[in-house]
């Protein structure tokens, strides 16, 4: 088979899409549907956040779209004035890919949880991601099963007693992070509900991201997993469990040290990661963020077990690589400049015809 | 053909047959479909009317020379419309053991067989349990027996080329086609010109099988064996150009023609399976009419990739068979709730599971009417042929874009890889489909946009693309709100919209039933659909020709049914419904219909035969049945 070499993409993930001069506002992307997910879901803070933010990225309202697939925070879209499209279970990035492969005028999402992306539908998922079609995905991750009243998820921790698991639950947990960066994704971040400055932060590259951006969103389910993310919300706990990254800034985190950065440090472990004291290191040991370097966005993604002890933040890779849907469209755009007018009947007629003529 | 035809002494006597049957076997790995494919281009540009019924394993190499291994191609010619790819073959052409053996029960008394002694080895004998073998004992002795060393011949003619043994004696199903090209007078400039192109970039092969082919020719030409030659002559079509076509090509052309009708790109979700993939293949080849191909990692992605470029304005399609129908139903009826236009095509193969791959059946008739959860009404369009499927195509798509609904279009794998030739339709004369996006808002105010406000003639409701100002909307499979479009868990207002939905596509203009009747008082009406159309037609003629009253009619709409076929049903006293399953249409029309229909089913993995119909018509027609 021949391999031939498409190039990289020169424009970012929002370039194709008509801007608008109209100043928009929060209130601008609210439909008219009362929201119902329960008292204290994260949703609401998410929503909260992605209804403030979509005014900022300066695109024409109607050339939005969020696709999502079933659960609590599948009803997304309901919530948006935006174009959107509820669909079936875990089935919601493989609609989208359809219509980001057909529509590069639009700015394509995709809302799913960690049953809908990495259970039902975590087929669908790592295709996306391989492919790369420019879209982003947020992944709302609760660790528990919602809108069915409470089983466990494919992130919930081993031993997780639910109401299908009385005697705890046996199944080994995915991490979305490594996951995706598995799946090849060529932008992977992560941010907490409660968080809208890093929330934000993370959207706003996953937006200008041309390819499939995967945002997993910590959230909490108060029905069903209430807290399952204190230790990274309170004070006295989140400070020595949180690890916010930038591309090109060392890996320090905690409370303020001497020289101002945190009193840990991320540092190389072996061909992995660990926490070192700062002050007991040589600070060229500290690493680094490169965006662009997998082993480091894979060994970050392996910091945090499902204890939550060291948790990463911020983006984990980007990278730039072709995407799928450019590349689809330059082939059918290549066909139609070598044939221009394509022609219908010359087609049908095929290359061997007959002529039966009247008697 | 008979015995005495072939005794005839005399050199190159030249008998004209109306209608000839041939049937090409060997191995797999012998290139028995190529063979085939070639006989029929040469058959097509002579100007004869043909069938095909290309019938192959589902292994791509079994182990070579065993039963399981045969691979054959039929191809019924004749100087007159035929309708199907032939009962049996008049003549076999064998390449080995196995294929003989496979074959030689389907062969009339009398019938030809033309074997390739080469492969006649004990072992090969052994492998497929002849004890003895049958060129050499009277086992064939009803039969005219042409034993040709073929690979020998071949690798004969093909020795000074440089080419080794194995590369030269793989040319031996050129030569035998260069046999039968001579034995029935077909033009091969097309052969050459195809070979030459088929290996470009090997000329020293692309010569080598000119050679062979050319060596079958000379062969026949020059050996006493063979007596005589045969003429069918071009047959009386109606006026116009014609081509050869399959039927998966002619549905891949119809999807490619209803983008360009309806302006719309065409985005077609697909994961490979057999007999449908070779319509992913096709249309993959023509991006330059602006269509999208995407190969999905799975059915259900298929569909889902579809309807979301549907959503987005595209001619959405997906093309699968049985298997992948289940896998995407969820996904179709959401399509039935987001009431959006889609295109479903299944290319029905033997089932349950996987089944059959390779063989055909109709047997997802009624998994097309109601393999979805909840009230889900899809239309359901089947061509009757290989050359009907891009009408019915562009047919299934009118019915998509109109009434904003998935519809089904069921093709099975004998139309899928059969042939015939096809008047080419006037591209410029197809009817045009108009999408009408929805460019306004339309409630009764005019403030705002709803999405489920249907139209009074149609039910269809509004088709809202992304990137129109001011129709923001949202859609899902939960259900919605009469009109407005939001949701809504009312009670009444759930009981309207699957009435609504079911009324939609009731309500879809279909043309009346066309019944053939020559005598107009025939008293046993055969209803068909999809792919038995052929035979019941070969039946129906036979049995006139006996002096016999029958009448027949087609169903190409499965769903809606024609509005007028309960009167014709109460109009005969006896209505027969033969089918490829286990009696679903029949069981369909007597729900519907009260109608005691008679239903007459096989599941071989083959088409009906036309003698099996003409007996079975004739047992309603003479009283064995009433």
């Amino acid at each position: 088979m021949t391999a031939i070499d498409l190039g990289l993409p020169q424009l970012g993930g929002l370039d194709d899409i008509p801007k608008t001069d109209q100043k928009l506002r929060p209130a601008d992307f609210t439909s008219d549907q009362e929201v119902r997910w329960c008292p204290g879901c994260g949703d609401y803070a998410v929503l909260a956040a992605v209804r403030s933010f979509l005014p900022t990225l300066g695109i024409k309202r109607e050339n939005t779209v969020f696709v999502s697939g079933i659960g609590c925070s599948s009803r997304f879209p309901y919530y948006l004035d935006t174009y959107g499209m509820h669909s079936i279970h875990g089935r919601a990035p493989a609609i989208a890919t359809g219509l980001a492969v057909t529509r590069p005028d639009l700015s394509v999402w995709v809302v799913t949880g960690d049953g809908d992306a990495l259970s039902i539908g975590g087929n669908h998922l790592i295709h996306a991601l391989r492919r790369n079609v420019n879209m982003t995905i947020l992944l709302f991750n609760n660790r528990i099963y919602g809108l069915t009243k409470g089983q466990y998820s494919p992130t919930s921790e081993v031993g997780k007693v639910t109401k299908s698991t009385p005697m705890g639950s046996l199944d080994h947990p995915f991490n979305p992070v490594s996951v995706a960066l598995g799946a090849e994704a060529s932008f992977v971040g992560r941010a907490i509900d409660s968080d809208r400055k890093g929330l934000t932060e993370v959207l706003n590259a996953a937006a200008a991201h041309r390819g499939t951006a995967l945002v997993e969103i910590f959230q909490d389910c108060p029905i069903f997993n209430d807290g399952s993310f204190d230790v990274l919300r309170k004070p006295e706990t989140k400070e020595q469990r949180l690890i916010p990254v930038r591309h090109g800034e060392p890996i320090r985190f905690g409370p303020a040290g001497e020289d101002g950065l945190g009193e840990y440090a991320v540092v190389q472990e072996g061909f992995g990661l660990t926490v070192a004291k700062a002050d007991e290191i040589d600070q060229s040991q500290v690493v680094v963020h490169d965006q662009t370097d997998q082993n480091l966005s894979w060994a970050l993604s392996r910091l945090s077990d499902q204890d939550l002890n060291h948790t990463v933040t911020g983006i984990f890779r980007q990278v730039s690589r072709p995407t799928y849907d450019d590349m689809a469209r330059a082939q059918v755009a290549e066909a139609t400049e070598r044939t221009p007018s394509a022609d219908l009947q010359g087609l049908l007629n095929g290359r061997d015809t007959w002529t039966v003529a009247g008697g | 053909m008979s015995q005495s035809d072939t005794a005839v002494e005399q050199r190159s006597e030249v008998v004209s047959r109306d209608r000839v049957v041939i049937r090409f076997a060997g191995d797999s790995g012998d290139g028995m479909q190529l063979t085939g494919d070639r006989f029929t281009s040469e058959t097509a540009a002579f100007g004869n009317d043909l069938s095909t019924l290309p019938n192959f394993p589902a292994e791509i190499r079994a182990p070579a020379g065993t039963l399981p291994g045969v691979s054959s191609f039929q191809l019924h010619f004749a100087n007159y419309d035929i309708v199907t790819p032939g009962d049996r073959p008049d003549v076999l052409v064998a390449m080995n053991p196995a294929a003989l053996k496979a074959n030689v029960g389907d062969l009339p008394a009398g019938g030809v067989i033309i074997v390739n002694t080469d492969e006649f080895t004990k072992r090969n004998l052994t492998k497929v349990g002849y004890d003895a073998n049958p060129l050499e004992d009277d086992s064939l002795a009803r039969f005219s027996v042409f034993p040709v060393a073929m690979a020998t011949l071949t690798k004969g003619a093909l020795a000074e080329t440089g080419l080794s043994k194995k590369d030269a004696e793989r040319a031996k199903n050129m030569f035998a086609l260069g046999l039968l090209s001579w034995m029935y007078h077909r033009p091969h400039e097309g052969t050459e010109r195809f070979l030459r192109e088929k290996f470009a970039r090997r000329p020293d092969l692309a010569e080598a099988n000119i050679l062979a082919f050319k060596a079958g020719h000379a062969y026949g030409e020059t050996t006493e064996a063979f007596a005589v030659t045969y003429e069918v002559a071009p047959a009386n079509l109606d006026v116009g150009t014609y081509r050869q076509i399959t039927g998966n090509t002619a549905l891949s052309y119809g999807i490619v023609a209803a983008g360009r009708v309806s302006g719309l790109p065409v985005f077609l979700g697909s994961y490979p399976i057999t007999p449908a993939s070779d319509i992913l293949h096709e249309l993959s080849k023509h991006k330059a009419f602006g269509v999208t191909t995407f190969q999905a990692e799975d059915e259900i992605s298929g569909v889902g990739s579809a309807l979301g470029a549907a959503f987005g304005g595209a001619l959405g399609v997906t093309t699968t068979s049985g298997p992948g129908l289940a896998l995407k139903s969820e996904t179709i009826g959401l399509a039935v709730a987001l009431e959006l236009p889609m295109l479903i095509v299944d290319v029905q193969r033997g089932g349950p599971s996987t089944g059959l791959p390779t063989k055909t059946e109709q047997a997802d008739l009624l998994q097309a009417m109601f393999g979805r959860n909840g009230e889900a009404p899809v239309p359901i369009v089947a061509p009757r042929s290989p050359g009907d499927c891009f009408d019915a195509a562009l047919e299934a798509v009118r019915i998509a874009v109109t009434y904003r609904t998935p519809v089904l279009l069921l093709s099975d794998g004998s139309l899928a890889n059969g042939s015939e030739p096809w008047k080419v339709p006037d591209a410029d004369a197809l009817p045009s489909i108009e999408p009408r996006f929805a460019t306004e808002r339309n409630s009764p105010d005019g403030s705002e946009f709803w999405p489920y406000l249907r139209d009074d003639d149609t039910l269809a409701r509004p088709w809202a693309i992304p990137g129109t100002a001011g129709l923001e909307h949202r859609i899902g499979g939960l259900e919605k709100a009469d009109g407005r479009g939001s949701i809504s868990y009312e009670p009444a207002n759930h009981d309207r919209m699957v009435r609504l939905r079911g009324a939609k596509i009731d309500g879809i203009t279909v043309p009346d039933v066309e019944v053939e009747d020559p005598t107009g008082d025939a008293e046993v009406l055969v209803v068909g659909w999809g792919s038995t159309y052929g035979p019941i037609i070969a039946g129906a003629r036979r049995v006139r020709g006996m002096g016999h009253r029958i009448a027949t009619a087609h169903l190409r709409h499965l769903n809606p049914l024609p509005a007028d076929l309960g009167d014709v049903l109460g109009r005969y006293r006896t209505v027969l419904v033969p089918e490829m399953n286990l009696g679903q249409l029949a069981m369909l029309l007597r729900a519907r219909y009260l109608v005691d229909v008679q239903s007459y089913t096989t599941v071989s993995g083959l088409p009906f035969k036309a003698e099996e119909l003409q007996d079975l018509f004739l047992e309603y027609l003479t009283g064995v049945h009433s």
